[in-house]
């Protein structure tokens, strides 16, 4: 393992995330820390999970998008920041793409996503 | 008040999550047995300076006399090698190793390394020039310089005229970078942003020259003081030995006058 690798394992071992194993299809519920002034409180942000990107380490991040006020919304997060506060899977989608970007095209009905009822978890990884 | 600065290898970037929230991209920078070669004297040399030596270098693979320079530092072959100035109460000692906690969390540095080499470049690549139209009659010519001067009065193209040509692996200064984190025991300084030159490239890292230096620096250089003596041991013995071959040749030549 080269030094920065290392250095990246290091540190993903030290921010200790509890990170659950999701991907693209899925939908998720990231608990983000927002400060207003001196204060500071959680923000849930609920939509389908539609890219993963550089893997688990500590670049990775994941787009969110969900449809608010008949308004599309995307969000990017790193997978590892700081300012997540808990991630939770609320459904498993089932879809044959890694990246899901044909969803900003499509409204209502053929933008849902089946469930996948049949989802198992990897081993190692937990639920 | 001049401090000496540090030969360092360049490792890679990656980024650091902060406890705020904020992520840092950082380059990784390695001190690899960063030691004291020389020092420049005003009585001898005209100048006051400490000559640093980095990485290791096959003993075979250094001329004889580079292997008589290593040998009266008592230091193993350095590959890489450079003269920082420094004011004369700053001088270290010969021999001496530097750690990364000469530099301290916040400060400001300037790094100079060797820049990627790009090859022979177009002027849009080399000087960010526009370059013409993608339509309207342009042909074979999107990316040219366009004109280079006037007409028949001056007659010629002025000295210095940005076109296209070789392109990097120059030696590239970035000044006021900040030190974001330092590891004493791995010989890492965290810098942010990106710094000149290739992954295993050498670049050296100096206090800025045009910010203030911060307080609690090391003067005149943060040393590892563990184990000098155990590790300088064998090494003498080698020198020694060298030191007498050196000394042979003179007086061989003497011999034949």
């Amino acid at each position: 393992m080269d030094l920065i690798a290392e250095l990246e394992a290091e540190q993903v071992a030290s921010l200790g995330k509890d990170i659950p194993d999701f991907k693209a299809g899925d939908t998720i519920r990231v608990g983000y820390k927002v400060t207003e002034g001196s204060r500071s409180r959680v923000q849930n942000y609920e939509g389908v999970c539609i890219a993963r990107k550089n893997g688990d380490g500590i670049a990775g991040s994941f787009t969110v998008r969900k449809i608010s006020f008949g308004e599309g919304v995307e969000r990017v997060f790193p997978l590892h920041s700081t300012n997540i506060d808990s991630i939770t899977v609320v459904r498993r989608g089932r879809v044959r793409r890694a990246k899901l970007y044909y969803l900003r095209t499509r409204r209502g009905k053929s933008a849902r996503i089946a469930e996948d009822t049949r989802y198992k978890p990897k081993a190692g990884a937990e639920a | 008040m001049m401090r000496s600065g540090v030969i360092a290898k360049k490792v890679g970037m990656t980024r650091l999550f902060m406890e705020d929230g904020k992520q840092i991209p950082v380059t990784v920078l390695q001190l690899d047995g960063l030691q004291v070669v020389a020092n420049r004297t005003t009585d001898k040399d005209g100048y006051t300076a400490v000559q640093l030596g980095a990485g290791s270098a096959k003993a075979k693979r250094t001329s004889r006399a580079m292997r008589g320079h290593f040998a009266a530092a008592k230091v193993e072959p350095k590959r890489k090698i450079a003269e920082f100035r420094v004011s004369p109460e700053n001088l270290i000692e010969v021999g001496a190793e530097i750690s990364a906690e000469h530099f301290v969390t916040g400060q400001k540095v300037d790094v100079s390394g060797t820049s990627i080499g790009k090859g022979f470049a177009g002027a849009m690549k080399r000087h960010n020039f526009g370059g013409l139209r993608a339509s309207h009659g342009v042909s074979i010519s999107h990316r040219s310089h366009g004109s280079t001067g006037q007409c028949q009065d001056p007659g010629k193209v002025f000295k210095g005229k940005k076109m296209a040509g070789h392109m990097g692996a120059a030696r590239v200064t970035t000044q006021n970078l900040e030190v974001v984190k330092t590891d004493a025991d791995r010989g890492l300084v965290f810098i942010k942003g990106a710094v000149p030159g290739s992954k295993g490239g050498w670049v050296t890292v100096k206090d800025a020259v045009k910010k203030k230096l911060p307080d609690g620096v090391p003067f005149p250089a943060a040393l590892k003081a563990d184990a000098a003596p155990q590790t300088e041991e064998p090494q003498v013995e080698e020198n020694q030995v060298e030191e007498a071959q050196v000394e042979e040749a003179p007086a061989a030549e003497g011999g034949d006058e």
